[in-house]
């Protein structure tokens, strides 16, 4: 059977403005992905959990509010050291080029979107760069 | 049980030797993870995993969650779930969320009004999409059950995708199916319509501060004295709820320990397992007839079987039979 790629989009920190998040979920669901969508307000631990219970193959991660530079590299940390670096992390927001390139080369943040980036662009990235078969031979 | 503990959120890697069944039998929830993963997924991995994990299930209690889209069966999952920690008793959820018919996607968002769970290693919760499947559940759903109940959870409780009228499959995997109501969705005559209404164990009615929830009570009421003696001898207990404000919680939660006790101690428990065990038995014994057939007879000899029955030449029922017996090698199936 064909496996499903597996997204969580979340948000991490304090703004309330989902639409962004939403609308990326929606083209994620239209392009046959399962998209677990938890919400506002998560903090990198309770991102990080709801990952590592869901099985993701990918984590969006949708922010408005500024923080990023914090926010974002705490997201990966916890993520290394529950040893899931094997997981795809992109994020969308309003994140400027300079911190744009700290978080992809220092953090590992596969890629930043910001304003007016294209969801097919979005989706054709994860569907080349998820590691579909990440779980294949292992032993049960 | 094994217990789950903080420190299993550090997983290991999958070490050489030791199989993931093992891993979550240590507590690792990644490898429990993994596991629901490979058996959704189905194929080979997942039969070997089954095989392997099986003799630790039989233990969970499985509680079905089930009623219309907009309920608050999500709500009310998170509030039984922090109930059942508050008497000590660890859970496993699974919520499941339609798939597109057209896209094969699915937006699973359960997840959002179980916030309050966070990080309580006691507490697993699963999104699943349905995946085609109708019913109100996946097809997997049985299965990943299994896994969660291997994992040592006390309690199993899965929520169904929004339920409509027939979604009556999760009281097949259930031992306990709550239907969860709420004020103003139809008259008298909708509460005595077959279906979802029958499969109830527990009747709960969310959202008790509106003006029509005593009506609704009513009608649930009403529509139970109208039937004979109550399935399974157990009167069907109707609690009233508000889940976004915590009432009604415990009186939940102790209806379904009681429909539990009621079970066991009237022989209803072993004879549902004996039941659910060989609906599955005969299901499994179906695939594997089929997988059967479909590796000793060629694609080209099966179209051609088709293409027959669709001009008539033969019918469908016959051809299966003869189909059957020559894959089995036998010359005749009675």
């Amino acid at each position: 059977m064909e496996r499903k790629i597996r997204v969580l989009v979340a948000k991490p920190g304090l703004d309330g403005h989902d639409r962004g998040a939403k609308v990326i979920a929606r083209a994620l669901r239209d392009a046959g992905m399962e998209v677990v969508y938890t919400g506002l307000q998560q903090t990198p631990q309770m991102i990080v959990d709801a990952a590592l219970q869901e099985d993701v193959d990918v984590i969006g991660l949708s922010i408005l509010s500024g923080a990023h530079m914090t926010l974002l590299p705490k997201v990966m940390q916890l993520l290394n050291a529950a040893g899931a670096a094997d997981v795809l992390v992109v994020a969308g927001g309003i994140i400027s080029d300079a911190d744009a390139e700290i978080l992809r080369r220092e953090h590992g943040i596969a890629a930043v979107y910001g304003p007016g980036a294209s969801t097919n662009a979005i989706v054709e990235f994860i569907r080349a760069n998820v590691k579909p078969e990440r779980f294949s031979g292992a032993e049960v | 049980m094994p217990t789950l503990s903080p420190s299993a959120f550090q997983a290991r890697k999958c070490e050489r030797g030791v199989g993931l069944v093992d891993q979550m039998q240590a507590g690792d929830r990644r490898a429990l993870s993994r596991l629901v993963s490979i058996v959704e997924n189905g194929g080979e991995d997942s039969r070997r995993a089954l095989a392997k994990l099986y003799q630790y299930t039989g233990r969970a209690q499985i509680i079905g969650v089930t009623g219309p889209p907009g309920a608050g069966k999500s709500t009310l999952v998170n509030e039984l779930a922090l109930e059942f920690r508050r008497r000590d008793t660890t859970v496993g959820i699974l919520a499941v969320d339609p798939t597109s018919p057209y896209s094969g996607g699915a937006i699973l968002g359960d997840r959002i009004r179980m916030q309050p769970l966070g990080h309580d290693p006691s507490i697993f919760v699963r999104s699943m999409a349905s995946r085609g499947q109708l019913g109100g559940i996946a097809r997997a759903t049985g299965d990943v059950v299994k896994v969660l109940d291997a994992a040592g959870f006390n309690k199993i409780i899965v929520e169904t995708i929004g339920a409509g009228q027939a979604e009556v499959e999760i009281a097949r995997e259930a031992h306990t199916t709550v239907v969860v109501e709420v004020p103003g969705l139809g008259d008298d005559v909708q509460a005595i319509k077959a279906g979802i209404l029958e499969i109830a164990d527990v009747f709960v009615v969310n959202k008790a501060d509106r003006e029509d929830a005593q009506k609704t009570q009513r009608h649930l009421q009403a529509m139970m004295q109208l039937g004979g003696a109550p399935r399974e001898d157990w009167p069907v207990p109707i609690v009233m709820t508000v889940a976004t404000k915590a009432q009604g919680i415990e009186a939940v939660v102790d209806a379904i320990e009681s429909h539990l006790s009621h079970l066991q101690t009237t022989g209803h428990f072993v004879e549902r397992e004996r039941q659910r065990v060989e609906r599955e038995f005969r299901s499994i014994l179906q695939g594997l007839a089929l997988d059967l057939v479909q590796e000793r007879v060629g694609p080209e000899q099966r179209a051609a079987v088709v293409a027959r029955i669709q001009a008539r030449q033969v019918d469908p029922y016959t051809a299966a039979e003869r189909m059957l017996a020559d894959a089995l090698g036998v010359a005749e199936l009675k």
